[in-house]
């Protein structure tokens, strides 16, 4: 494993065993994930529109907020006894440190939705089972563009006041269009329509994810140095 | 605001620097400068080796409070590059170096401030840096510790290691010293070798001269 990739990991693995030892961020997450999807399950009225029509956009909202929850955490535990600035006193290159912080986003997200998708499901009686590969693709794909950003605002954000705030506030204009995409998406899929007819939306979600990881990669150093 | 303004100095191994300076002097930004943490606007520090040879204790002691001492130590030792093999004989090592050996399983929240910051030199000295730089390192110290870290202190100095030492408290830190600098608003007013003074001399011309630059 390359020297940066083997640094990211380090950071990575320990910010699961924090968050796994405290279980902050992730449980606020599942239980805002239940709480949202219960929601939407009895908060609207099912014979007005029909829940094809609206489950799409129900997963992706859900998904979008609870991924906030869990992307506010990250470098807020770095705050503890000023925890940043040892890291970046020390050899960890800036870039290690950002793809740390990505690759523990990325765990807790996938977490949340993997207990996400089932609840979606339950709540809501979609027919999942026939498409549930290109649909977990569609998920892995968005997700990744909005945790890359979400990930580089976390730490723009994390010494300002109202950081929690602040990162709903900034960084949900970029995420319009992951969202939008992983909305048509998987519209199309839960639609029965085949794949090819969401080619465009697949191919903005891939572009968004090469060209949002590469500038946070960049961007990411003069968010922590002084 | 300049915080820190025409100050030079170079150091070679074996030598301690003890920077002493009331709160404001920018004695803090000059060890950030020195640990690469803040950019300078102007002029150059360089450290040899970068910042895989330097061992930075700053204000706070940098520790995860939900993992234990060993677990925090594993963590930075990694960080630091400190081959894998070894890391958990340096853990133990410096453990034991510092007294904190037997509250190794404790997460570090649960520790006392003594014991706290007794772990952030064990961080700190984790892995062998040749160079130390300490913001204020006997804060949260009782007396015995602080004695017992000021013997460490010598001996890293004896093994050829550079030490930067900021305090606003004279009576720490001077009888370590082989250099001392008085800073007053981002510069040095005073920069000599001790020279055998003992620290109540040095506490005497550090008056002195913070008197002579209008304190």
């Amino acid at each position: 494993m390359s020297d940066w990739l083997s640094q990211a990991w380090t950071v990575a693995r320990k910010d699961l065993l924090l968050e796994f030892r405290t279980r902050t961020a992730i449980v606020s997450a599942l239980v805002f994930t239940a709480l949202v999807l219960t929601v939407f399950n009895f908060g609207r009225d099912p014979t007005a529109v029909p829940t094809i029509d609206l489950a799409p956009t129900i997963l992706w909202v859900t998904f979008t907020f609870a991924a906030m929850l869990t992307m506010n955490r990250a470098f807020q535990l770095e705050l503890e006894n000023d925890a940043l600035e040892g890291l970046l006193a020390s050899p960890l290159s800036r870039t290690s440190l950002y793809w740390g912080k990505l690759l523990a986003n990325l765990v807790f997200v996938a977490l949340v939705e993997a207990v996400g998708l089932p609840l979606f499901v339950l709540f809501f009686n979609v027919p999942v089972a026939a498409v549930l590969l290109p649909l977990v693709g569609v998920i892995a794909l968005a997700t990744l563009g909005f945790v890359a950003v979400g990930t580089l605002f976390g730490a723009l954000v994390i010494r300002t006041r109202f950081a929690e705030l602040l990162l709903v506030v900034i960084l949900l204009p970029f995420l319009i269009p992951p969202l939008a995409g992983a909305v048509q998406v998987t519209a199309g899929l839960l639609g029965g329509r085949p794949l090819s007819e969401s080619a465009g939306w697949l191919r903005l979600l891939a572009a968004y994810d090469i060209a949002f990881v590469t500038l946070a990669t960049l961007l990411f150093p003069f968010t922590v140095d002084e | 605001m300049v915080a820190l303004d025409d100050v030079t100095f170079s150091l070679q191994g074996g030598q301690t620097l003890a920077i002493f300076g009331p709160n404001g002097a920018g004695k803090t930004t000059l060890l950030k400068v020195l640990a690469g943490l803040i950019r300078p606007d102007a002029g150059r520090a360089t450290v040899a080796g970068g910042r895989g040879a330097i061992g930075w204790i700053g204000h706070q002691s940098h520790l995860y409070g939900h993992l234990t001492v060993r677990e925090n130590l594993l963590f930075w030792a990694a960080l630091y590059r400190v081959p894998a093999a070894s890391r958990a004989h340096r853990a133990a090592e410096v453990m034991q170096r510092l007294g904190i050996a037997q509250h190794a399983e404790r997460p570090v929240w649960v520790l006392s401030r003594g014991l706290a910051q007794r772990t952030a030199i064990a961080r700190a000295l984790i892995h062998e840096p040749r160079v130390l730089l300490l913001d204020e390192p006997f804060t949260g110290l009782d007396l015995a510790a602080a004695a017992e870290f000021r013997a460490l202190l010598s001996q890293l100095r004896g093994a050829g290691r550079v030490v930067v030492l900021a305090t606003h408290n004279v009576g720490e830190g001077a009888e370590l010293a082989t250099d001392v600098a008085f800073q007053r608003r981002g510069r040095f007013v005073y920069l000599a070798p001790r020279g055998g003074r003992a620290p109540a001399e040095i506490a005497d011309a550090y008056r002195r001269a913070l008197g002579d630059a209008g304190e």
